[in-house]
């Protein structure tokens, strides 16, 4: 296959994946990574590489909306920020270390609960009105997001764990190149207690950066290959902007259902390649 | 409100950036596709970037940036450091605010973010 056409599938790809993910809420990079590595062939390592580059884009891109809006929380985002970039730091040296096979199983993995999570997904915007958490206070976590009956005040609950499962989303992201964004929401929707709104914006919004934190790693031991990243950063960027524009009506139930179905298959292919060492 | 006009510094901040970002990797796309567009594309098997391609200094020698490949890779570049620049901002914003707790948190991200990027050095 000549570059030329090489370069226009990938591009073409990375904008339907970078529409999904938006969509559905998985993101651009678990959805592209798999595409590339078990349709195209591209090597585990490169489609890492790109996809990481494109989570760092999309990221930026939505959150700058985002923070105008008032949705995110700034502190809890940078506080949080320590437990992704030190975990993502971490991921990356392991992608170094973990053959392929391996890579590609976790992946899989990975996968399977990001699909299974939002499908479930049901946005309870019942903030905590519960008592303070006194970590919370000394580290004035507690805010306010607006709602359709004004500013919504917010007590921020279990903060250890909550910094627990940031650090495994980081770790993930950095072995996996993926934004890790399901997890990210898991941590602050359940875990701390956060409404879902301000879990998904604030999640967004440290996407960027915990990928910042791996993707010096991966560009100084050569698995980003511009070649390859710069369809896949275009592709998942105009493709997402896109997608959170188009909202995701109750009447695309099916829609969400034929994706998932889509994400399952992929999972296990991915699984299936690891263990048979084809990828 | 202060936390307020940061956010929205913020917002300017991630946009300028990716915007830059997309529009040297599209520039470097159009010299890229004229100068390798019929060759045939292999990613098959991982070979790893040359180092120039590697490491910020190794495109900054110029010679890098006579290639597609290298206006692209300094356009991924920028991209990489447009969160670093917000958690910079964040933590200037923070120091404007006497706000310590959140200076301590701010310099502990950034120095995370610039130990990955400077100190991996090409294997």
């Amino acid at each position: 296959m000549h570059i030329l056409e090489f370069t226009c599938i990938v591009g073409t790809v990375s904008f339907v994946a970078g529409l999904l993910g938006a969509m559905t809420g998985l993101g651009g990079g678990v959805i592209v990574v798999p595409v590339l590595a078990i349709m195209l062939g591209v090597d585990l390592r490169y489609a890492i590489g790109a996809s990481l580059v494109s989570v760092i884009a999309t990221s930026s891109g939505a959150a700058a909306a985002f923070v105008r809006e008032g949705y995110s929380n700034l502190r809890v985002g940078i506080f949080l920020e320590i437990a992704t970039s030190l975990g993502a730091v971490f991921g990356a040296f392991l992608a170094t270390r973990v053959p392929t096979a391996g890579i590609a199983i976790v992946f899989g993995v990975v996968l399977l609960y990001s699909s299974y999570s939002s499908l479930r997904q049901t946005p309870s915007d019942a903030a905590d009105t519960g008592k303070p958490d006194r970590w919370a206070g000394c580290l004035r976590l507690d805010s306010s997001y607006p709602t359709a009956h004004g500013m919504q005040t917010y007590h921020v609950q279990r903060i250890p764990l909550g910094f627990a499962l940031m650090a495994l989303a980081g770790t993930l992201s950095g072995l996996l190149g993926i934004g890790s964004g399901a997890l990210k929401v898991l941590a602050m929707d359940r875990g701390m207690r956060l409404p879902f709104k301000v879990s998904s914006t604030t999640s967004n919004f440290m996407i960027g950066v915990t990928a910042a934190a791996s993707a010096g790693i991966y560009l100084s031991r050569g698995y980003i290959d511009p070649g390859l990243a710069m369809p896949v950063m275009l592709g998942v960027l105009a493709g997402s902007l896109l997608g959170a524009r188009v909202l995701m009506r109750s009447g695309t139930r099916v829609l969400r259902l034929v994706f998932g179905a889509v994400i399952v298959v992929m999972a296990l292919e991915m699984i299936y390649n690891g263990v048979t060492g084809k990828l | 409100m202060e936390d307020r006009r940061l956010e929205l510094i913020v917002s300017y901040l991630l946009r300028i950036g990716v915007g830059a970002s997309a529009f040297l990797v599209m520039a470097g796309a159009v010299v890229y596709l004229a100068q390798h567009g019929v060759a045939v594309a292999d990613y098959h098997t991982f070979r790893g970037e040359p180092a120039a391609y590697r490491s910020l200094t190794g495109l900054l020698a110029l010679e890098a940036l006579r290639h597609g490949e290298g206006l692209i890779q300094l356009g991924l570049v920028l991209l990489i450091f447009t969160p670093m620049a917000r958690v910079a901002l964040t933590l200037l914003m923070f120091l404007g605010q006497r706000d310590w707790i959140y200076v301590a948190v701010s310099a502990l991200v950034l120095a995370t973010l610039l130990y990955s990027f400077f100190s991996a050095s090409p294997a």
